[in-house]
């Protein structure tokens, strides 16, 4: 059993979790990943890490199907049956120059990991987040700290740049101000923002999210079509060049249990209403 | 040996054998001849004193008949399920030149199922040695290195990625071939002679390479885990499966329980399975257990599937309809699977294994189509990469396979493999048999050093 031993609330939805698994901060980095069980009837699904502190590692997700209402039911102090990793390769930290690393929704919980290590290797990190409304930013100040230049966007204007980070990114390409760039978020966010660097020559990384079971690179579950290529994102990914990536069959593939998510949600909400909890 | 009716079986996830009983064991038992140069154990990959423990039966000493099973096999219950004793110790049985073969495997079942029943001995081991041995892997490979090590008296650390131990023995092979609680009962027999089993944790990730090559003798036993895929169009529709992904979601994951289990599956109402194998036939019968028409796509003529005879038997019985001679070629549909369209295959000249080498027919009638909503591919797979390709200076093969010696050493000297990484997708019992092999090796170099 795995302890949370730290649990906020820290926008609409949005939960950041610290679990208790030195076996996944011993090596974890940043574009790894965990993969999670809650218990006994859960289902594994794959979370992004998203800080690392002693021997606990950072989870942030929002509360939207069944597992993640579940996991967002659970109190500081309490315990997951399961958590794997760090798994995935790592993102390709190195001397680049100028960096920008882009969130949108909970991808945003990515970032600051990321922009550290970058800044740590020697690099300039702007930072661009975006999200639907204000209520829907995260970890602002953090990666304040964490970059060099942080520009807010918002879908509705309520904070910062009305509209949406690739405005911003596409005038920074415009400027020639970058050299890589790391695009983290929903996949129709990644796929529209990632055309702003398209034929710029500069390297551009989106982190995927297919649907996975293990994780190890055992069931093939998780597998994208890149630059034609079939690999699987648990263990040739999470991160790949983002013009090269099959978006429409990524989205495709995220869908195919929409039926049965909504099923079990209902499931759970009318055995909770069954058993009086919570 | 007897199995439920299938009716009843295709209800549930239960065994379909049923075993054998007190009364027939021991009649059985005393047909065996007792050879003294007996052919059993030379076919037998792990070398068990099959007359000593049949023998045993006869005399009705069933605690003694399981002493000298588990001298050389840890997992009796399982391997008396799952080893094709047809081409191994019950294939080169004399009694089975002329009439029946002693029927080596019910028995070992039947030996293994009455210790459970009866009452557990631990077998003997060795005074602790200090040594620390790493084990990569808790399938049946990494489970019967750990025994062999335990019992020399070294200290073990079994290393498990997924949340569950038991490899293949869990994830992979349905229920009702071999029940979960089996599996569970004897890899807790082997834990309980000492090992420490860290599950969730990959190794080349959670534990670093170096971390890793740091205990006294290390074996890798981490299976043959990668899925192949046909490369055909259509193949990343939703509803195309690997057989590893369509069996982990209904044997680890219990997707059959969705929504009691959290785990979904889409169930089809028509579903072919590609491949020949005991993997595919696995993937067809727990597709007729989630309902589906099902349909087992072969290239080759019906004679020449691969899989067990009495698995064959099986799914023929369970409806599964064979479409031999037949080669997918396309997934129709979009972004769902629709369809398969196949070709026709005719079987030309004979390979060097002797089998028919398939090509595809041309002309008119020469492909045709399945109107099916889940494909699942079952044609193979290839040694999990992961972990061997993190470590430099070990020598792998051309299919990425960790390069071993008879004695199941790698190149770096103090790191052996076993099983499928090392040998490629084979059987259970020829996983343990490499792994004892590979075991007797760190236990004599331990005892050197």
């Amino acid at each position: 059993m795995y302890k949370i031993v730290k649990r906020d609330q820290i926008a609409d939805n949005i939960f950041e979790y610290w679990i208790n698994a030195p076996h996944v901060t011993k090596n974890g980095c940043a574009g790894q990943f965990v993969v999670i069980r809650i218990d006994e009837h859960g289902e594994r699904i794959p979370l992004t890490i998203s800080g690392i502190r002693g021997d606990d590692v950072r989870i942030v997700f929002m509360a939207v199907g069944k597992t993640t209402q579940q996991l967002a039911a659970l109190q500081e102090g309490e315990s997951i049956q399961d958590i794997a990793g760090p798994l995935g390769t790592p993102s390709e930290v190195k001397k680049w120059g100028r960096c920008a690393v882009i969130g949108g929704g909970v991808g945003i919980a990515c970032l600051p990991i990321l922009a550290r290590e970058l800044r740590e290797a020697g690099n300039e990190v702007t930072g661009i987040i975006g999200a639907r409304n204000e209520g829907l930013l995260l970890l602002e100040d953090e990666l304040r700290n964490a970059c060099d230049e942080l520009v807010i966007c918002t879908d509705d204007g309520s904070k910062g740049h009305h509209g949406f980070p690739a405005d911003i990114l596409k005038e920074k390409v415009a400027a020639k101000e970058l050299d890589a760039v790391w695009i983290i978020g929903p996949a129709i966010m990644m796929k529209i923002t990632s055309m702003a660097t398209l034929n710029t020559g500069i390297k551009t990384f989106v982190s995927l999210n297919p649907i996975m079971v293990d994780g190890t690179g055992m069931c093939g579950s998780c597998r994208v079509t890149i630059g034609g290529e079939t690999k699987f994102a648990c263990v040739d990914g999470p991160e790949f060049d983002a013009h090269q990536v099959d978006w429409d069959e990524l989205m495709n593939r995220q869908r195919t249990y929409t039926g049965q998510e909504k099923e079990s949600l209902e499931h759970y909400h009318e055995h909770k209403c069954r058993c009086g909890d919570h | 040996m007897n199995r439920r009716p299938v009716e009843e079986r295709l209800r549930d996830f239960n065994e379909v054998a049923t075993g054998l009983s007190k009364e027939s064991a021991v009649l059985e038992a005393k047909r065996c001849m007792g050879c003294p140069k007996p052919l059993c154990v030379d076919g037998c990959p792990v070398s068990i004193d099959i007359p000593g423990f049949i023998n045993a039966i006869a005399e009705e000493d069933f605690r003694k008949a399981s002493r000298i099973v588990k001298a050389d096999n840890m997992l009796p219950a399982i391997c008396g399920r799952v080893c094709p004793q047809e081409a191994q110790c019950q294939g080169t049985c004399i009694l089975g030149k002329k009439g029946k073969p002693v029927r080596i495997g019910d028995l070992e079942r039947f030996v293994a199922d009455w210790e459970r029943e009866n009452g557990v001995e631990a077998p003997e081991t060795a005074p602790t040695t200090g040594k620390h041995v790493a084990i990569v892997g808790s399938g049946p490979a990494g489970i019967t290195a750990a025994s062999e090590c335990l019992r020399a008296g070294h200290e073990v650390t079994i290393f498990e990625s997924l949340h569950e131990a038991g490899g293949v023995l869990t994830y992979g092979i349905p229920a009702f071939r071999m029940p979960k609680g089996i599996v569970k009962f004897e890899i807790d027999q082997v834990l309980a002679l000492g090992a420490e089993l860290k599950l969730n944790h990959i190794v080349g990730r959670s534990v670093a390479v170096d971390e890793l090559l740091a205990y006294d003798a290390v074996f890798i036993g981490t299976g043959a885990g990668l899925p192949y895929f046909m490369g055909i169009e259509g193949e990343n529709y939703g509803g195309v499966y690997s057989a590893n992904e369509f069996l982990t979601r209904v044997n680890l994951m219990h997707a059959d329980k969705f929504p009691e289990y959290d785990t979904p599956i889409i169930r089809g109402s028509r579903v072919a399975v590609v491949g020949g194998g005991n993997v595919a036939m696995d993937s067809a019968r727990v597709a007729r257990r989630l309902g589906a028409k099902v349909y087992l796509i072969y290239r080759r003529r019906e004679d020449d599937l691969p899989a067990r005879a009495e698995e064959i038997e099986n799914a023929v019985q369970e409806g599964v309809e064979f479409v031999c001679c037949a080669n997918p070629t396309k997934i129709l549909g979009g972004p769902e699977v629709q369809g398969i369209e196949c070709n026709r295959m005719d079987m030309c000249e004979l390979d060097e294994s002797g089998r028919p080498i398939p090509r595809p027919c041309t002309g008119v009638d020469s492909t045709f189509t399945l109107d099916v909503d889940v494909v699942i591919e079952a044609i193979g797979q290839g040694p999990n990469p992961l972990l061997a390709g993190l470590i430099p200076d070990l020598k792998r093969g051309r299919r990425g396979n960790i390069e071993v010696d008879e004695d199941g050493r790698t190149s770096i000297p103090h790191v052996f493999a076993g099983g499928d990484i090392a040998t490629g997708a084979a059987t259970v019992i020829w996983a343990m048999g490499s792994a004892k092999k590979a075991a007797a090796s760190i236990n004599k170099m331990l005892s050197e050093n």
